[in-house]
């Protein structure tokens, strides 16, 4: 088959490898019909998270048809089926507690030493993003070997195309446990860093749950005119001053709720972002975190902090003095995907969450090179690349 | 080593290096200096998981590096485990304690290429299943220097009794061993 493999920092390559196979009883296959690239693609490809292999390949935002079936799997041939990024296998405790991307049993055994090492305890598997994540060949590709596929996989009725349900696989939900993370309660107001895909959705998603006014940070101008469109208000970070636009627009209180979507790749020339890029440079392990400070110094006293971006190691300057003389409340995490998707799938078809709004590029799975250029080049048009297998060049 | 401990902490996990003495002397006919122990919780019933494991013949299904375990009578066994640089080592282990539902415990039998003793206790832990403790004693062919090259092999029975006991959860839990492998050829290759 075909399938986009990482080669090294900036070179990702489409190879023909082997097909996969089912290999456990619970696995199927599935020929992949969209996939999309995903923002945290970006730190692989600028080589930000370590235990990459050459050859790897990339991808955890995928959909498509079931080809194969294992003994074990409850799934049929000819089903469409999404598919969450984190793999888990609903038997262990915290899968049953619906901590689906804590699931004690998603990673291989080996795999499991360097969260151990790292974290204290290994968190479950994820498609196409490191070893350090269990290895798993991505949906960047033609055919996916996907194990627990009668737990992860969630069947999509016919009629409804690909692209409004193909984001129940990572963004989507990130977006919404990112806001019910944030524990909105009526009348509050909310500020979002970063415009990406998954603060666009923690926007709708903030709006539906309640929060009155919702503050919407970035600089690219174009995803924050996307943020218009449903309903917040806008600070581009490169015009105004952020922290002092955020009191005057909350009459000095600060935001009620704040949710960080930038993550270690936070964008903007400050002082300790500066610095930060030159320890990220040097491989000195420290992740790039002006966001997450500027979100904690702005929340209101008592207020709640939602960190939805991705962070993978140990960070200086972190303001735990604010943060506890403010007496805020942390949540965070990746996502619990396969809790989130039957009623978010239902939220999609009543009309109530708008996905497709995203999309800028759609190409064949054999640009996805230049998919993966386009979007590390320029952020402000390119919001979300969909990979198709089979769909030809463009003129 | 202390004479009294001011903790509850488990004695393996003493940063006293003759501690393992002390755990030594509670296994019985404990043989091995170099002390192991790690605990892992599975989302089953005791008397499950006891009964996989009593079945000595079920271990290799999770247990890497164990190329076979062949029953001799009731208590004995012959172990064939492999070892750094491709080859094998033997011993016949003892089965010297065996509560239903509970605990076993072994000792290897004089003349083992590597003398080594331990126990595996399954403790009830409620809603959660069971807590399972596995402490092993060993003595690393070479002493200090042996050890170390078992690690840079990934064969030191503490790296290996974590991921031994990691798929055992996976096994009982999940009624398979997760891979990240692709094809039918890499899951061999990783498994050789």
């Amino acid at each position: 088959m075909r399938a986009l493999a990482w080669h090294g920092k900036h070179d990702v390559r489409v190879d023909t490898v082997d097909d996969p196979e089912i290999l456990n009883p619970r696995d199927c296959i599935i020929k992949v019909t969209a996939t999309a690239i995903c923002g945290s693609d970006l730190h692989l490809y600028d080589h930000y998270i370590p235990t990459m292999q050459a050859g790897d390949i990339l991808g955890h935002e995928f959909m498509g048809e079931v080809v194969e079936v294992g003994s074990k799997s409850t799934l049929k041939k000819g089903e469409r089926v999404v598919v969450p990024f984190t793999i888990a296998c609903g038997s262990c405790y915290h899968c049953g507690k619906h901590q689906y991307s804590a699931c004690d049993n998603g990673l291989p055994a080996d795999n499991q030493d360097i969260g151990q090492e790292m974290y204290g305890q290994p968190m479950a598997g994820l498609f196409g993003y490191s070893h350090l994540t269990g290895g798993y060949a991505g949906g960047q590709a033609e055919y996916v070997r996907i194990p627990f596929s009668d737990v992860g996989p969630i069947v999509i009725p016919d009629g409804i195309e690909d692209e409004k349900v193909l984001f129940l696989s990572d963004i989507l939900p990130t977006g919404w446990m990112a806001a019910e993370n944030a524990q909105i309660e009526p009348g509050d107001t909310v500020a979002v860093w970063g415009c990406g895909p998954v603060g666009l959705f923690a926007v709708q998603s903030a709006f539906l749950m309640g929060a009155e006014r919702v503050i919407a940070i970035d600089h690219f101008p174009h995803r924050l005119e996307l943020a218009k469109k449903f309903g917040a208000e806008t600070i581009n970070f490169e015009e105004s001053a952020t922290y002092d636009a955020l009191m005057v627009m909350t009459g000095g209180i600060g935001p009620d709720a704040v949710i960080d979507a930038v993550g270690l790749e936070a964008h903007g020339f400050f002082v300790d972002n500066v610095v930060d890029q030159i320890k990220a440079s040097m491989f000195l392990g420290t992740d790039r975190t002006h966001s997450i400070r500027q979100a904690i110094i702005a929340c209101r006293k008592g207020g709640r902090v939602s960190m939805p971006a991705v962070y993978g190691g140990f960070v200086d300057k972190f303001p735990l003095g604010a943060f506890m003389e403010k007496g805020l409340t942390l949540k965070t995490g990746q996502t619990h995907v396969q809790h989130y998707m039957p009623g978010l799938l239902n939220a999609i078809m009543e009309g109530k969450i708008d996905t497709t709004f995203l999309i800028s590029h759609r190409m064949d799975l054999e640009e996805a090179p230049k998919g993966y250029k386009m979007f590390h080049d320029n952020q402000n048009e390119v919001t979300k690349v969909v990979l198709k297998p089979g769909l030809g060049f463009a003129a | 080593m202390p004479d009294t401990y001011t903790d509850d902490a488990p004695i393996a996990t003493s940063k006293h290096s003759d501690a393992a003495v002390g755990v030594t002397t509670d296994l019985i006919d404990g043989q091995g200096g170099a002390i192991t122990a790690r605990a892992v919780t599975i989302n089953r019933p005791a008397s499950e998981l006891y009964a996989y494991w009593r079945d000595f013949t079920n271990l290799p299904t999770f247990m890497d590096n164990v190329v076979s375990i062949s029953p001799i009578d009731g208590e004995l066994s012959h172990w064939v485990v492999k070892a750094p640089g491709g080859k094998t080592v033997e011993w016949d282990a003892r089965l010297t304690e065996d509560t239903p539902n509970e605990l076993l415990a072994w000792t290897s039998e004089p003349g083992a290429d590597v003398a080594n003793s331990g126990r595996i206790e399954f403790r009830d832990a409620g809603a959660r299943g069971t807590v399972v403790t596995a402490t092993i004693a060993y003595d690393p062919p070479g002493g200090a220097i042996g050890k170390l090259i078992a690690k840079m092999f990934q064969r030191e029975p503490a790296i290996q009794a974590r991921r031994d006991l990691r798929r055992f959860k996976q096994l009982m839990e999940t009624g398979e061993i997760a891979t990240s492998s692709r094809t039918q050829a890499q899951l061999q290759e990783e498994r050789a």
